[in-house]
């Protein structure tokens, strides 16, 4: 039996969805920066670009106060116990039908592989880009001086290569829930549906 | 308007003012019994004004117009070597040198009678005050006049132009400061021409749209010559780099526009050696521009890149420039005879059989490069590696990162002239002079040309000469418009914009890092891969466990 339970409170949802929506609106500026394509002008997609950088940024700071302040960041914590299941299951017995071997609560809302791979996002992507960005902007600004932008640059477009990818990934995880829009639906409206057996203690 | 630019419009009314009493009109120099004579020649009219103004002279001796050398002991490569460095002695690639060529070349030296290499440069009387001092628009030096005017009225038979014999006296009355007549009668027309040599300085300068020139426009700075290229005992400030050497001397925007031009008003105080004339019924103030983003980036720009980079959007945007000139062509006549001439559409030469082959440019997209201010120059007598094609005749020095480098705009014409290969020189060659003398122009003979040119020049020749290829860089900096008419982010700003090409530094959406960005792209095509095919496989084997 399944059992609808609210996982995703209205904060954590509108976070979510800001984030993907800056995101995405990030790599379009981005890459025209980079000079992969003209749709705003260079001009107008850097002061696009710079305004949709220190919107997330905000939205980040809310998010790590959030996290903090709710003690949602435990969810975060890295395991290695059953990842190794995990990541058979997806490579294994996604295909024969078996179940998750990491259920999902309240109280656990990410499996191990989850876990390791926003922990990632978290200390690994975004500091990487939230630093380069900041830092390339306010050389661009005259704040600060480096003799050439070249490895900032570098490094920022590497970060947003790992984020297009990481996000391609993402996406297809979210088809691998009970039906293909199930967690997607629930990163909608907050209900997500869970096995009975997975509501422990 | 903000109280601030009140302020500054009434400070500048009460200086306006005090300065129009001052200077305008102060001396009426037709009521001078000096002046009030007839002057049979132009040495006399000298004498009369140097009689007043008895320091001018000794004044003008040292200044490059009456030179046309700077001393320098920076020349790249022979540096502390103490050098005279001016278009008395360096190559170009257009008419090659003065050298035995004088009458033609030096009737734009502001003097009389430098019609071969013995010209006395100590003798006061043969210094041309008018040619800069007139404003009656009536005194021209005759083409071919060794820097005289004509002595009768005489047609210049190559532009079938009556040169009249000028009224010395009228003139003399009505001196004043030089204006963009008397100094365009010269920086206009350098090369033989209008427009030929410098690409932004021509006669569209004197009554340009705010289009062509925003300073010198009747609608927007209406400001002359002089009001920038102001002068300090008549040595006259700013040094065009396609004959000087050194990083100095040099005027700059920043004088006047702040080293914040794209956030601060005019910065017009505090600027002793200026003169004041520019305030005379023009206003100078504008409203403090909008600081955003955009503007403070831009201001940072100004580090790296020159005013003139994005300022100058085009150049010749009014009149053709030569920017080809084969020597090597020159010598075709037509069935009369006569030199052969070929004509493009819009009526300009673009073959001439005195001349050889000519390209035109207009508005016409500059080079770019980094320039520190500091340039080297093949002079006359130099050796040239010509196994190094094309050979530069000028170098411009500078760097990414650099100091004093910034990225500047350049017209660069490229040619073919004369060399001696065994000498490894460039040839000086003899063309202009009556028939008989060697000159090109007359003799028709190459031969007797370079030996009779090189002669002049002091330089040993083997005899033998061949065609090389060659590039000189003109600095840019006339033909400034406003921001509406200026670059944008992404002409510099994109793979194939107008930076293409310049060595180095980091410029964001023109380069990239092909590693990265092939990893990038692999990593992106990875995952989507790889999603596919799990989905696939997905698909498929719950279709298969259905099935059963």
């Amino acid at each position: 039996m399944s059992k609808k339970v609210y996982m995703y409170k209205r904060f954590e949802r509108f976070w979510h969805w800001s984030q993907a929506a800056l995101i995405f609106f990030l790599v379009l500026t981005g890459f025209e920066v980079h000079g992969s394509y003209r749709i705003f002008g260079f001009e107008r997609a850097v002061v696009l670009h710079n305004y949709a950088g220190f919107t997330l940024i905000t939205l980040i700071a809310f998010a790590i106060f959030w996290h903090f302040t709710t003690g949602e960041w435990r969810h975060y914590i890295p395991t290695t116990d059953k990842l190794r299941e995990m990541l058979l299951y997806y490579f294994k017995g996604i295909f024969q039908g078996e179940r998750k071997p990491v259920g999902k609560s309240q109280k656990v809302k990410l499996n191990p592989l989850q876990r390791l791979t926003y922990v990632g996002y978290k200390i690994a992507i975004v500091p990487l880009m939230v630093s380069t960005g900041l830092i390339y902007y306010y050389v661009a600004h005259g704040d600060i001086h480096l003799r050439s932008v070249k490895y900032i640059a570098i490094f920022h477009a590497l970060g947003a290569f790992l984020l297009i990818a990481f996000t391609i990934i993402h996406v297809y995880m979210t088809t691998t829930g009970h039906s293909v829009t199930s967690h997607i639906k629930a990163m909608i409206t907050g209900w997500d549906e869970v096995e009975d057996e997975d509501i422990t203690e | 308007m903000s109280r601030k630019v009140c302020f500054f419009a009434s400070a500048l009314i009460l200086i306006t003012g005090a300065f129009t009493m001052l200077s305008a009109g102060s001396v009426d120099h037709s009521k001078f019994a000096e002046l009030n004579r007839n002057f049979s020649k132009p040495e006399d009219l000298t004498a009369a004004c140097l009689k007043c103004h008895n320091n001018a002279g000794t004044d003008i001796m040292k200044t490059n117009h009456w030179l046309w050398t700077r001393k320098t002991d920076k020349m790249p490569g022979r540096e502390g070597r103490m050098l005279e460095v001016g278009k008395k002695n360096i190559i170009n690639n257009f008419c090659i040198a003065v050298a035995s060529n004088e009458p033609r070349c030096t009737s734009c030296h502001i003097g009389y009678g430098w019609k071969d290499g013995n010209f006395d440069f100590t003798n006061q009387n043969k210094i041309d005050c008018i040619v800069c001092h007139d404003t009656t628009g009536t005194y021209e030096k005759f083409p071919t006049g060794a820097g005289y005017p004509a002595d009768k009225d005489t047609v210049f038979p190559e532009n079938k132009k009556l040169y009249k014999k000028p009224d010395y006296k009228f003139i003399a009355h009505n001196v004043g400061k030089p204006n963009r007549q008397t100094c365009g009668s010269c920086h206009f027309y350098g090369g033989g021409g209008n427009a030929v040599k410098h690409g932004a300085l021509d006669k569209s300068l004197l009554d340009p749209s705010k289009e062509i020139d925003i300073h010198m426009s009747k609608d927007g700075g209406g400001m002359t010559c002089v009001d920038c290229h102001v002068a300090d005992r008549h040595d006259i400030k700013g040094q065009l780099f396609s004959v000087s050497v050194e990083n100095k001397d040099r005027l700059s925007c920043e004088r006047c526009h702040t080293r914040n031009p794209h956030t601060q008003t005019l910065f017009v105080e505090d600027q002793p050696d200026r003169t004041y004339d520019i305030f005379k019924n023009r206003l100078y103030m504008r409203e403090k521009p909008e600081e955003n983003f955009t503007s403070r980036v831009l201001d940072k720009h100004t580090e790296r890149i020159a005013c003139q980079s994005c300022h100058i959007k085009f150049y010749s945007t009014k009149h053709k420039t030569k920017v080809w000139w084969d020597w090597s062509k020159a010598g075709e006549k037509n069935p009369e005879g006569k030199p052969k001439v070929v004509k493009d559409q819009d009526g300009e030469t673009i073959y001439d059989g005195k001349k050889g082959e000519f390209r035109l440019a207009k508005n016409a997209v500059p080079e770019y490069y980094w320039f520190n201010g500091t340039v080297d120059h093949i002079l006359v007598g130099d050796k040239i590696d010509p196994d190094k094609r094309p050979i530069q005749i000028n170098r411009i020095a500078g760097e990414c990162g650099g100091s004093d480098s910034k990225i500047w705009p350049f017209k660069v014409i490229r040619g073919k002239q004369m060399f001696d290969p065994e000498n490894k020189t460039l040839v000086i060659p003899k063309l202009f002079g009556p028939k008989g003398s060697g000159a090109y122009w007359n003799d028709w003979d190459w031969a007797k040309s370079a030996e009779t040119g090189m002669k002049a020049a002091g330089v040993p020749y083997s005899g033998k000469f061949d065609w090389i290829e060659t590039e000189m860089h003109w600095p840019l900096t006339h033909l400034v418009v406003s921001k509406e008419n200026a670059l944008s982010c992404n002409d510099c700003h994109s793979r194939n914009g107008r930076l293409a090409g310049l060595p180095a530094c980091w410029i964001p959406g023109r380069d990239r890092s092909l590693v990265f960005d092939i990893f990038g792209i692999l990593l992106i095509v990875g995952s989507f891969a790889g999603v596919t095919v799990h989905g696939t496989m997905r698909y498929m084997a719950a279709k298969k466990r259905k099935e059963d």
